[in-house]
C-alpha cells in the first residue's frame, strides 16, 4: 500500500506544484501533498508546542508574582544571596549558545555540513557550561542550607554574617518567607534546567544525524524546529535572570 | 415513520476488499500504526474500558446511598470511590472521549486529508493515555486516593495518606496526551485541508474540535505545572501552597480551575460538534446560522478562560472579583444558547426522521438545556452560596457531562458506526437503548436537584433519613441507566459480525467522510477530493444521486 500511496502523493504533489520534474526528498511523509506543506505543518506544530510551554511556565510566573508582592522584603533578602556575576555569566553563555544555534540553522540552509556540525557542537558545549555553572550555584545553596524542606535554615537572614552583602536583619516570620523564594527559585530554574537537559539530549541526536548528512540536502525542518525550542529555553532564562537575581541590585539602600 | 436510511441490496453487498481494518494483520500492526483511524479504534477500546470501570464505581456509590446509614462501606472507602470515579471519568473518559475517537477518525476525513499532520505524535498520545490508565489502575490496586478529583490543598498535600502523587502523575501524563491531540488537530485543520476546503466550508464538527483543541493546548499545561507543585509539596515540602510557610492554598485553586473550568468545555465542545452533524443529517437541512454556530464554539473557548473563579465563590474570593466572574459566567451562557437555538431552528421545517443518533441528540438538547440553565443558578453568587457543595451541583454537572456529553458521544458512535465498521447496528434495539438511557438518566439525576436544593451535601456516605425516598429514586434510575449503557456495548459488538452491510453512505449525509468506502481505505480517499460546495448541501447531494441513477440505469 505504502508504495502506491507514496506514488499518488508524489503525483498529486507534482501537479499541485505545477512542475512535474520536481523530485521529492526521502524525508517527505506520505500523507502530505507537498514538502512545503510538511514544513509548514512541522513549524506550526512547534510554535503551538512552545505556546503550551509558555502556559506551563506561566503558572510558575503567576506564583512568583503573587508571593513577590506579598513578601517583598524576604524576596529581596533571599535574592541578594544569589550571585549576580555567575547569573550574568550564564546569561551571556546562553545567549552565545542561542547565537551558535542560529548559525547552525544558517549552515543547514546553506547545506554546509561541516559548519553545521561545528555550530551544533558549540551550542552543546555552551549548554553544558551553563549547566556546570548552575551546578556550582545549586551546590552553594545546599551548603548554606537554603534548600526548602526540613533542613531549611533562616539564621543567615535573621543574623547576617559580616561577609554577607549588606544584609539587613529580618524578623523571624519575614525570614521564614525566604523559603518560598527558594522554592520558586529551585522549581523555576529546575524546570528550566530540565528543558536544557532535554535540549542537550536532542542536540546530541541532531549532531549524529548531521554527521550522517541528513540535513545537508535541503531537509532542515528538525534543525529549524529545534532552534525554536532552544531559543525558547533561552527566553525563559532571560526572564528568570532579572526576576530572581536582580530584584534589588542596590542592596543596603 | 419515514426513514432516510438507504442500504445496499444485502444479497449482493460486500464489505470493501481492502480497508484500514484488514490492510495489515497482527497485533503489532495495530500497536505501531500511524493510521489515525486505527489509533481512533485503539482509543475507543481503551476509553470504553475506563468508562465501565468508572461506571462500576458510580454504581457502588449509588448502592451505598440507597440507605441513610453508611452500611455498605466505610466513609474512607466511600471517599476513595467518588474520588476515583471522578478522576477516571474526567481524565480517562470525558476529556478524550469524542476528540480522541471520533475526532481522530473523522477530522482528517472531513477535511479531505490522508491523515493527521503528525501520525507518530498521534500514536504517542495514545501510549501516554495508556500509561496514564496503567498509573490509574496502579493507584486503585495500591489502595486508591481520596482527595476528590480536585486535589484541593492542603488536604491533598498534608492531610491524606493515600496515593496522591501516583494519581497526580497519571493526570500529568494524561494531560500531555490531551495536549498532543489538541496540537495535532490544530495543525491538521490549518495545514491539511483539501483544495477548496475553506474555513467556512468545514463541517461544524471540525470547528468544534478546533475550539476544543485551543483549550487543550492553552489550559492543560497550567494543570501540569500545578500538579508538579502539588507533588513537590507532598514529597519535599516546598511550601508554595502551604499556609504555615506563607504559601496560599487559594493559588492552587486558581491554577487548578484555570485548567479545569476550560476542561469542561474541552469535554462538551466536541460533543456539540457531533450534534451539529447529526441534526443536520436527520432533518435534511443545512445547520441554521452556520457561521453563528461556528463562531459560538470559538466564543465558548475564549470566554471559557475567564470564568474559572466561579468555582471559588465560597473559598474566600473578594466580593468584587466574584462579581466580575459572575458576570463573565453569564456571558458564556450566550454562545451556548446560540447553539441550542440554532439547532432548534435547524429542525424547523426540516424533514425530520427519528433514527437512533437523532434520538440521542434530542436527549442531548433537552438535558444540556437543563444542565446549562442550572449552571446559571450556580453562576449567580447569591444562589451559589446556598447550592454549592450540595447535590444540586452534582446533578448540574452530570446533566451537562453525562446527559450532554455522553449522549453526544453515543449519538456520534451510532451515527458513524457504519462508517467505522462498514456494518449497521440493529436499529430497533438501539432505539430502545436510547430511550432507556434517557429515562434512566432523568430518574437518576432529577431527584438530585431536589436533594441539593433541600440541602443534602455531596461527598458524604450517610445522610438524614428524610432524604431517603429521593435517593432511592436516584439509585433506581442508576440501575436503569446501567442497562442503557450495557445494551450498546452488546449490540454494537454483535453488529461487528452480523450487522447489515452499510454501504458508503447509509444516511445520505453530505460530509466528505461519506464519499469514500465503509470502512474507509487506509489512505481515506482514492484521490484527493476537491471541494467546490458548502457544507450540508443536501440539494447538491440529491442532484448527484439523480445523475448517478440515470447514467447507470
Amino acid at each position: 500500500m505504502d508504495n502506491q500511496a507514496i506514488n499518488e502523493t508524489l503525483g498529486a504533489g507534482a501537479l499541485a506544484d505545477g512542475h512535474a520534474e520536481h523530485v521529492s526528498l526521502p524525508q517527505m511523509r506520505h500523507h502530505f501533498e507537498t514538502e512545503e506543506q510538511q514544513r509548514e505543518a512541522a513549524s506550526l506544530g512547534m510554535w503551538l508546542f512552545l505556546l503550551t510551554e509558555i502556559m506551563f511556565f506561566g503558572g510558575l510566573f503567576m506564583a512568583y508574582l503573587l508571593y513577590r508582592n506579598w513578601y517583598h522584603d524576604a524576596f529581596v533578602a533571599a535574592s541578594n544571596t544569589l550571585s549576580i556575576p555567575l547569573g550574568a555569566f550564564n546569561t551571556g553563555v546562553l545567549i552565545s549558545s542561542g547565537f551558535m544555534m542560529a548559525l547552525a540553522v544558517w549552515a543547514a540552509e546553506m547545506r554546509k555540513k561541516g559548519l553545521l556540525v561545528v555550530f551544533l557542537v558549540l551550542t552543546t558545549i555552551l549548554g553544558l557550561v551553563f549547566m556546570g555553572v548552575k551546578y556550582v550555584e545549586y551546590k552553594e545553596k545546599f551548603e548554606l542550607r537554603h534548600v526548602p524542606g526540613e533542613s531549611f535554615d533562616i539564621s543567615r537572614f535573621v543574623n547576617p554574617t559580616p561577609e554577607a552583602r549588606d544584609q539587613q536583619h529580618l524578623p523571624v516570620d519575614t525570614a521564614r518567607k525566604t523559603e518560598l523564594f527558594f522554592s520558586l527559585y529551585f522549581v523555576m530554574t529546575g524546570m528550566h534546567a530540565l528543558h536544557m537537559i532535554i535540549g542537550i539530549g536532542l542536540l546530541v541526536w541532531l549532531i549524529a544525524r548531521a554527521q550522517k548528512g541528513d540535513f545537508s540536502a535541503g531537509y532542515v525542518a528538525p534543525i529549524e524546529n529545534f532552534a525554536l525550542y532552544w531559543h525558547f529555553v533561552d527566553i525563559i532564562w532571560i526572564f528568570l535572570f532579572p526576576l530572581l537575581y536582580l530584584i534589588n541590585i542596590h542592596p543596603g539602600r | 415513520m419515514s426513514t432516510i436510511v438507504s442500504l445496499p441490496d444485502q444479497r449482493t453487498a460486500t464489505l470493501p476488499k481492502k480497508s484500514y481494518l484488514n490492510n495489515e494483520q497482527g497485533l503489532l500492526s495495530w500497536l505501531l500504526t500511524g493510521d489515525h483511524k486505527r489509533i481512533a479504534i485503539l482509543y475507543l477500546i481503551s476509553i470504553t474500558v475506563f468508562f465501565f470501570i468508572g461506571g462500576a464505581m458510580a454504581g457502588l456509590i449509588r448502592l451505598e446511598l440507597l440507605t441513610p446509614q453508611g452500611d455498605l462501606m466505610s466513609s474512607d472507602t466511600y471517599n476513595k470511590l467518588f474520588t476515583m470515579h471522578g478522576v477516571v471519568m474526567v481524565f480517562l473518559f470525558l476529556v478524550p472521549s469524542v476528540p480522541a475517537t471520533l475526532g481522530n477518525f473523522f477530522i482528517p476525513m472531513m477535511i479531505g486529508a490522508r491523515d493527521l499532520a503528525f501520525p507518530r505524535i498521534n500514536l504517542l498520545s495514545w501510549y501516554l493515555y495508556t500509561i496514564a490508565g496503567i498509573l490509574m489502575l496502579t493507584t486503585m490496586v495500591l489502595g486508591g486516593v481520596d482527595t476528590g478529583w480536585t486535589f484541593t490543598t492542603p488536604l491533598s498535600t498534608h492531610y491524606v495518606n493515600t496515593h496522591v502523587v501516583t494519581t497526580g502523575l497519571m493526570v500529568f501524563v494524561a494531560g500531555f496526551s490531551s495536549v498532543f491531540t489538541g496540537l495535532n488537530f490544530i495543525v491538521t485543520i490549518h495545514r491539511m485541508r483539501a483544495p477548496g476546503m475553506t474555513w467556512f466550508r468545514m463541517p461544524l464538527f471540525v470547528w468544534a474540535h478546533y475550539a476544543a483543541s485551543i483549550l487543550m493546548v492553552l489550559g492543560t499545561p497550567v494543570l501540569a505545572i500545578t500538579i508538579v507543585l502539588v507533588a513537590l509539596e507532598r514529597t519535599i515540602g516546598i511550601g508554595v501552597f502551604d499556609p504555615t510557610r506563607g504559601g496560599d492554598p487559594l493559588l492552587f485553586q486558581h491554577l487548578f480551575w484555570f485548567y479545569s473550568h476550560p476542561a469542561v468545555y474541552i469535554m462538551i465542545l466536541p460533543g456539540m460538534g457531533v450534534i451539529s452533524e447529526v441534526i443536520s443529517t436527520f432533518s435534511r437541512k443545512r445547520v441554521f446560522g452556520y457561521s453563528a454556530v461556528a463562531f459560538s464554539s470559538v466564543a465558548i473557548a475564549v470566554f471559557g478562560f475567564f470564568v474559572w473563579a466561579h468555582h471559588m465563590y465560597i473559598m474566600g474570593l473578594s466580593n468584587y472579583s466574584a462579581m466580575v466572574f459572575s458576570l463573565l459566567t453569564m456571558l458564556v451562557a450566550v454562545p451556548s444558547a446560540i447553539k441550542i437555538f440554532n439547532w432548534t431552528a435547524t429542525l424547523y421545517k426540516g424533514s425530520i426522521t427519528f433514527e437512533t443518533p437523532m434520538l440521542y441528540v434530542f436527549g442531548f438538547i433537552g438535558m444540556f438545556t437543563i444542565g446549562g440553565l442550572t449552571g446559571v443558578f450556580l453562576g449567580t453568587m447569591g444562589t451559589d452560596i446556598h447550592l454549592t457543595e450540595t447535590y444540586f451541583i452534582v446533578a448540574h454537572f452530570h446533566f451537562v457531562m453525562v446527559g450532554g456529553m455522553l449522549m453526544a458521544f453515543l449519538a456520534g458512535i451510532h451515527f458513524w458506526w457504519p462508517k467505522m465498521t462498514g456494518r449497521m447496528y440493529p436499529e430497533g434495539l438501539s432505539k430502545i437503548a436510547a430511550v432507556i438511557t434517557f429515562v434512566g438518566f432523568i430518574l437518576t439525576f432529577m431527584p438530585q436537584f431536589v436533594l441539593g436544593y433541600l440541602g443534602m451535601p455531596r461527598r458524604y456516605h450517610a445522610y438524614p433519613p428524610e432524604f431517603q425516598i429521593l435517593n432511592v429514586l436516584s439509585t433506581a434510575g442508576a440501575t436503569v441507566l446501567g442497562v442503557g449503557y450495557m445494551l450498546p456495548l452488546l449490540y454494537l459488538g454483535w453488529s461487528l459480525k452480523y450487522g447489515a452491510i452499510a454501504g458508503d453512505n447509509p444516511w445520505q449525509a453530505t460530509g466528505l467522510e461519506w464519499q469514500t468506502a465503509s470502512p474507509p481505505p487506509t489512505e481515506n480517499f482514492a484521490k484527493t477530493p476537491v471541494v467546490d460546495y458548502e457544507a450540508y448541501d443536501y440539494e447538491r447531494l440529491e442532484e448527484m444521486q439523480k445523475r448517478e441513477v440515470t447514467t447507470v440505469g
